[in-house]
């Protein structure tokens, strides 16, 4: 049964997020049971370094501009170019009260690093929205390799 | 019991010295997204109001005033309880906000009304809403909880009010947006909507603060209570619906939105949602209208992926991007 083993070797990537004190996506991310690091809170504790794929989940902020709809520890993490060059897609977190800016960080990360943005929730995801993104993760990494 | 410490007495507010950051995020977000009814050309609907029905213009009336009514009592009773409750002066402050936003969203109505609106109808509307006893009902369950002596059930009504009770009155604007009426209104309301978002978010994260240094005894109670009062609203909501939408055949609709926003008001409050996706397809015009791109495929997994396009370019202002 090697073989079948290698084909439930670790995935090729893992998740990074970024969650605030609320902790919706951290929620979130718990839900789906996979592997994830979490970026740093602070601004002060040092920047997490990745080394292999990944995909990156954010909450949006703000009021529904662009600016300042990624937040600032999302930004300090990605001006890393090595982060930057790992990072294969982008889940976002938002409100659809927000109106045109739903899920805007998404977006913005989306078009700063050529990168699809995979999927939206809001606050931290029904059963339904958990249920997609594992699956959707699961074969997304297969189709990479 | 709760270990909310109530501020007992007042120091000067020191705006560089944060208990909680997410106070001074919250105050952020909420002055930059200041705004008044003056800002929303509402007079460019007069035309439009001129095409509804007698019928659908008594309507559009009876559901602004009973927003209004919401509004104020979030205005005048809501946000000064909370304030009594406040763990920081920070969060006082933003409740200060959030009280004098309710009396610019109530003031609103009465904008839309002066400008579109015949007196006496609206005067009849108002009258209308001191005698709807669902209406009634909705105002008294959330005053009890606002009267009583239990700081988290305040937090919990509060939540119920701003994240759920508005959207049976939310659905209509959106409603006339998605077939070209009224479109300057549905602006206006679009901005109270964005305000609710955060004003709700805000109190359920308050609430789950507290309620995390409660025994799991009075968790568990909490938690019971608020289902309670949710599924109390919910029935209640369900009549209010009926007896306003039923004439124009748009209740079942507006019930999925219901059962869309209960869910978003649970998960403020750190509760799993309780309605099935099942029953909170909401009709995607609606959707559309409430968030343009909320219907646009951004599941990148379901295999339409394959399609997706990445939108019209964003400025992206921020100094902080290093690339």
């Amino acid at each position: 049964m090697l073989v079948d083993a290698a084909a439930e070797a670790p995935m090729a990537g893992s998740l990074v997020y970024f969650s605030t004190k609320s902790g919706n996506t951290h929620r979130f991310v718990q839900k789906l049971g996979l592997a994830a690091q979490r970026l740093p809170l602070g601004r002060d504790e040092p920047m997490l370094h990745v080394t292999t794929p990944y995909i990156l989940i954010t909450p949006t902020y703000g009021g529904g501009e662009a600016k300042g709809a990624v937040p600032g520890q999302v930004i300090r993490f990605l001006n890393d170019e090595q982060n930057r060059r790992l990072i294969c897609g982008v889940i976002a977190a938002g409100n659809t009260n927000f109106g045109e800016a739903y899920g805007l960080a998404g977006r913005v990360i989306a078009e700063k690093c050529q990168v699809p943005l995979l999927y939206r929730f809001e606050l931290f995801g029904t059963d339904d929205d958990v249920a997609k993104v594992r699956k959707g993760v699961e074969e997304f990494w297969k189709r990479q390799t | 019991m709760t270990t909310t410490q109530r501020l007992s007495r007042v120091n000067a507010i020191n705006w560089n010295r944060l208990q909680d950051d997410k106070d001074l995020e919250v105050w952020n977000r909420l002055t930059s997204n200041f705004w008044l009814p003056e800002k929303v050309p509402l007079s460019n609907d007069i035309q439009s109001w001129n095409t509804l029905t007698q019928q659908e213009k008594q309507l559009t009336i009876r559901v602004f005033t009973g927003l209004t009514l919401l509004d104020t009592i979030q205005s005048s009773v809501g946000a000064p309880v909370l304030m009594e409750d406040a763990r920081t002066p920070h969060e006082e402050a933003v409740y200060t906000n959030i009280a004098f936003m309710e009396s610019v969203h109530a003031r609103s109505y009465s904008s839309i009304f002066s400008t579109l609106c015949a007196t006496r109808d609206v005067d009849d509307a108002f009258r209308w809403s001191e005698e709807n006893p669902t209406l009634q009902a909705k105002s008294e369950l959330i005053l009890e909880r606002y009267r009583s002596d239990d700081p988290l059930m305040r937090k919990v009504a509060s939540v119920f009010l701003e994240s759920f009770l508005f959207y049976s009155g939310f659905y209509l604007p959106m409603y006339w947006s998605s077939h070209a009426k009224l479109t300057n209104t549905a602006d206006l309301i679009r901005l109270i909507i964005r305000d609710e978002a955060v004003h709700g978010y805000y109190i359920g994260y308050k609430f789950q603060q507290a309620l995390a240094e409660a025994t799991p005894e009075r968790q568990q109670q909490v938690k019971d209570y608020a289902y309670e009062l949710l599924l109390e609203l919910y029935d209640n909501e369900v009549r209010y619906t009926e007896s306003l939408y039923d004439e124009v055949g748009l209740s079942e609709d507006v019930k999925k939105f219901l059962h869309y926003n209960a869910n978003k008001a649970l998960m403020n409050l750190g509760y799993e949602p309780l309605f099935p996706s099942s029953v909170t397809d909401v009709d995607p015009t609606i959707m559309a209208a409430l968030s343009p791109s909320a219907n646009e495929n951004h599941d990148f997994f379901s295999g339409s992926g394959s399609s997706y396009v990445i939108g019209k370019a964003i400025a992206t202002e921020d100094d902080d991007w290093a690339f």
